[in-house]
């Protein structure tokens, strides 16, 4: 035929194949072996407070799945407390609340996040518009006089923000910022005039809320960071020194002037935020991240089944590569065997029943149809009636076989259920024919030949690598494919007929 | 291993995977396989072509049938009980005379009559059919064989094999039953082939089990440098049966029979390739010579004086490609 044709599409396959799994590797950082661990994070705010029998209400911020931090699960511990979610900022919020509580109280939100890296930090949406001045009279004057002062010492949005920032943290204070601050301002306020002052410069600005991401710490503290909007995206900005650019790991929680959690009804409200670095099977985390994540790939991959769909398409994904390996055995060897995939059936069953214990089952279970069958050959039945005959004694045979093995408390008797039936009858069948037609060093030939490329598509189909491989990476399999279709134009000599075409070699020598 | 693959190489043998991949799949149209699958049908259409077969005395097509063969055989001394879509021998038996009401075998062996029912009842219900299907039992007349292969043969009914690309005959072997074929002849079932001269018709040496031997192994007498009679009309029908099943890459198995000359047995789709070992040559140079002038040769009567001119033993083998 036209091989062209052939190479054609055997480089798109692989070329597709590969692409598609070099964009899950590099980018999407799926991990290519089973046990590789990845870095998340359990972070954990705990809430404590008085009650003095009033009712309570506790609402606060939960952290966003976002791009680079995406959530994988959170939970709550709150004891009597009913909890619904609420909304304020256009953020999610927990809301805990109860008809009376008295004495010390506490309140735990848990979550598990991961970072992605800092491909993923997203622009962020754009600003619905200037923040409001909350500035009146005096202060007002006095901020207008200081960022002019500022203003005409700054370029742009930027340096602006930058020098702001700087100028609060000097000692002594800029005569005009003084009353606007007071004496030992918090952060919380520096970041409110800043927002004030950028308001009246009429830049878009906000307040980040977050932990950083570290290897543990018992009490983090949260940091508020500024951002102010600069086409096309947020640059977040120090408010103690002024310097742009978030810490590495810093992972938002919430944004606005608001703190993270407010309580009515109580009093001495403290906040812990614990951050703890785990480590987990990078595998389990691929599904999570899917769901996480919003990316179309992971989302619509076979980690999104049911896990028991899972643990099937875990299996069939496996039998291609079996079927590749009985290509290669029969094509390129040259080993017969019976029936085309007949030993990638064998090589599953043996996979539940494991290698030793399979491979007696099945030689035993072989031997005794065999003896049947030739019993039946006696009786001259027709072929049909005959191959049912076949296919009930080794349904008998299995069965006696778990009772015998149960009895004599061998548990391996019962994995002989495991064997596809079918596939066993015609193997025999195919045996004894086989004896009868070339002799039963033929038919002993071909048999060793199935079990021997059973065992190696078993040793390959057991292999947790591999099984990763195909069922993370289902487009391996179009390589495969490709390297499965080159192969059915394979015209070299196969390895097995090799020695009966010997006496040819040796007259040209 | 790798200089025996080299060398294999250089002798031009044709391996399976080649076999199927470069002449079989492109140049055999499945569609045309029934033709020769069925042996019924390859009778039928040889005989619309004018080639000779051997006469068909009846069939059994239905389990009903069975219990009325034995009237139909009482109007015959001889003949052989062969399934239409056997393969390799299988299923076929030849009876040559009667004792009572029983048949005797070519072997010497006494079927019943209860026994020859039975054996057509196994070959209607497709024990010996590729596949297994539901098939027919082919009645019809025992050939005898020319007593030019008396001498090299036991038992069972030698018969020549030519392999034909696209209507040029290749190469050819004999096929010589031995005690250990049973009387069949098919090599891997212990028959004796022996490669043709395309020249002159004269046998070259023989493999018997993959060994070179010069004498038969149960008669003793020397297998090589015999003259098959009718070497010419062979070749000729062969070439023809191209016309007839449009196969590009066939094996046509011819008998001699002794009073009607060569008479085509079976075609086969997929012919094996042990006539290279039985021949001492690869195919492979022949198949692309062959291929090559084919442009030229318009007549059967071309096509096999190329293959007399090319092929034989004392013209120069073709130069084996140098293409892996």
């Amino acid at each position: 035929m036209n091989n062209r044709h052939l190479f054609v599409l055997v480089t798109a396959l692989t070329l597709a194949g590969l692409s598609f799994f070099l964009y899950k590797v590099l980018i999407l950082e799926v991990p290519v072996t089973p046990d590789a661990t990845l870095m998340q994070w359990n972070v954990e705010a705990r809430i404590n407070f008085q009650g003095v029998g009033d009712p309570i209400k506790v609402d606060m911020f939960m952290p966003q799945s976002r791009h680079r931090y995406p959530v994988l699960d959170f939970s709550f511990i709150s004891r009597d407390y009913g909890l619904t979610s609420g909304n304020r900022d256009g953020q999610r919020l927990a809301v805990w609340s109860i008809q009376a509580a008295r004495g010390p109280q506490t309140l735990y939100f848990r979550c598990r996040i991961r970072d992605l890296g800092a491909r993923y930090v997203e622009p962020g949406p754009p600003p619905t518009g200037v923040q409001p001045v909350t500035l009146e009279g005096l202060e007002f004057e006095a901020a207008q006089a200081h960022l002019a002062r500022i203003r005409a010492r700054s370029a742009d949005t930027e340096t602006l923000t930058a020098l702001l920032l700087k100028s609060f943290n000097k000692t002594p204070l800029p005569a005009n910022l003084a009353p606007l601050l007071g004496p030992r301002p918090t952060i919380a306020q520096k970041l409110e005039l800043a927002l004030n002052l950028l308001a009246l410069a009429r830049v878009p600005a906000r307040v980040v809320h977050g932990v950083e991401l570290v290897e543990q710490r018992r009490r983090a503290p949260l940091i508020s960071w500024l951002e102010v909007w600069k086409n096309p995206g947020w640059v977040a900005f120090n408010p103690k020194t002024g310097r742009a650019g978030l810490p590495r790991t810093f992972m938002p929680w919430y944004f606005g002037p608001n703190p993270m959690v407010k309580l009515s009804g109580g009093h001495d409200l403290e906040v812990n935020i614990s951050v703890l670095k785990i480590h987990t099977l990078a595998i389990t985390q691929a599904g999570d991240l899917g769901q996480a994540a919003q990316v179309l790939a992971l989302r619509f991959s076979l980690f999104s089944l049911p896990i028991d769909s899972q643990l099937v398409y875990r299996i069939l994904l496996l039998v291609p590569v079996g079927a590749f390996l009985l290509v290669l055995l029969r094509n390129v060897v040259g080993l017969k065997t019976f029936g085309t995939f007949m030993p990638v059936l064998i090589a599953l069953s043996f996979r539940e029943t494991n290698l030793g214990r399979g491979l007696l089952l099945f030689i035993l279970i072989v031997a005794l149809g065999l003896a049947v069958r030739f019993y039946l050959e006696r009786l001259k039945l027709l072929m049909v009636p005959r191959l049912a005959a076949v296919l009930t004694v080794v349904v008998l045979l299995m069965a006696a076989l778990s009772i015998l093995g149960h009895q004599l408390g061998l548990e391996a008797g019962l994995s002989v259920a495991l064997f596809p039936m079918v596939v066993l009858t015609m193997t025999i069948e195919r045996m004894s024919v086989l004896w009868d037609e070339r002799g039963p060093a033929e038919a002993l030939k071909q048999g060793v030949g199935s079990l021997l490329a059973a065992v190696i598509a078993f040793v390959a189909m057991v292999n947790s690598y591999l099984e990763h491989l195909v069922f993370t990476f289902p487009e391996l399999l179009l390589v495969l494919l490709a390297a499965t279709l080159l192969l059915g134009r394979y015209t070299g000599y196969r390895l097995f007929e090799l020695p009966r075409f010997r006496a040819l070699a040796r007259k040209d020598a | 291993m790798l200089g025996l693959i080299r060398r294999l190489s250089r002798v031009g043998l044709l391996g399976i995977n080649q076999r199927n991949a470069d002449y079989i799949l492109p140049r055999n149209d499945r569609a045309k396989y029934p033709m020769v699958d069925d042996k019924l049908l390859t009778k039928q259409l040889a005989e619309r072509h004018g080639l000779s077969v051997p006469p068909l005395y009846g069939m059994v097509e239905i389990y009903r049938q069975v219990r009325d063969v034995h009237k139909l055989l009482e109007q015959h001394e001889d003949f052989v009980v062969k399934p239409a879509h056997g393969s390799q021998g299988h299923g076929i038996v030849v009876v040559t005379g009667r004792v009572g009401t029983g048949y005797r075998r070519a072997n010497g062996s006494l079927l019943t009559p209860e026994d020859m029912g039975h054996h057509i009842s196994n070959i209607l219900s497709g024990i010996y059919s590729l596949g297994g299907q539901p098939d027919q039992a082919l009645i019809e007349y025992r050939v005898q064989f020319d007593p030019v292969f008396e001498k090299i043969t036991y038992l069972g009914v030698p018969d020549v094999r030519i392999i034909v690309l696209l209507g040029v005959p290749v190469m050819a072997m004999v096929r010589l039953p031995t005690r250990m074929s049973d009387g069949k002849a098919n090599l891997h079932q212990g028959a004796l082939g022996a490669g043709i001269d395309m020249a002159t018709g004269r046998t070259l040496t023989a493999v018997w089990r993959d060994r070179i031997v010069e004498e038969h192994p149960d008669t003793g007498n020397r297998v090589s440098g015999v003259e098959i009679p009718h070497w010419g009309t062979m070749l000729d029908i062969a070439a023809r049966t191209y016309d007839m099943t449009g196969l590009g890459y066939q094996g046509v198995d011819l008998v001699l029979d002794s009073a009607r000359g060569p008479l085509i047995l079976e075609i086969n789709a997929r012919p094996g390739l042990n006539i290279q070992i039985a021949n001492r040559v690869g195919l492979r140079p022949r198949l692309e010579l062959a291929e090559r002038h084919l442009a030229q040769l318009t007549t059967v009567a071309d096509r096999v004086a190329f293959a007399r001119l090319h092929f034989g033993v004392d013209t120069p083998a073709p130069r084996t490609s140098t293409k892996i």
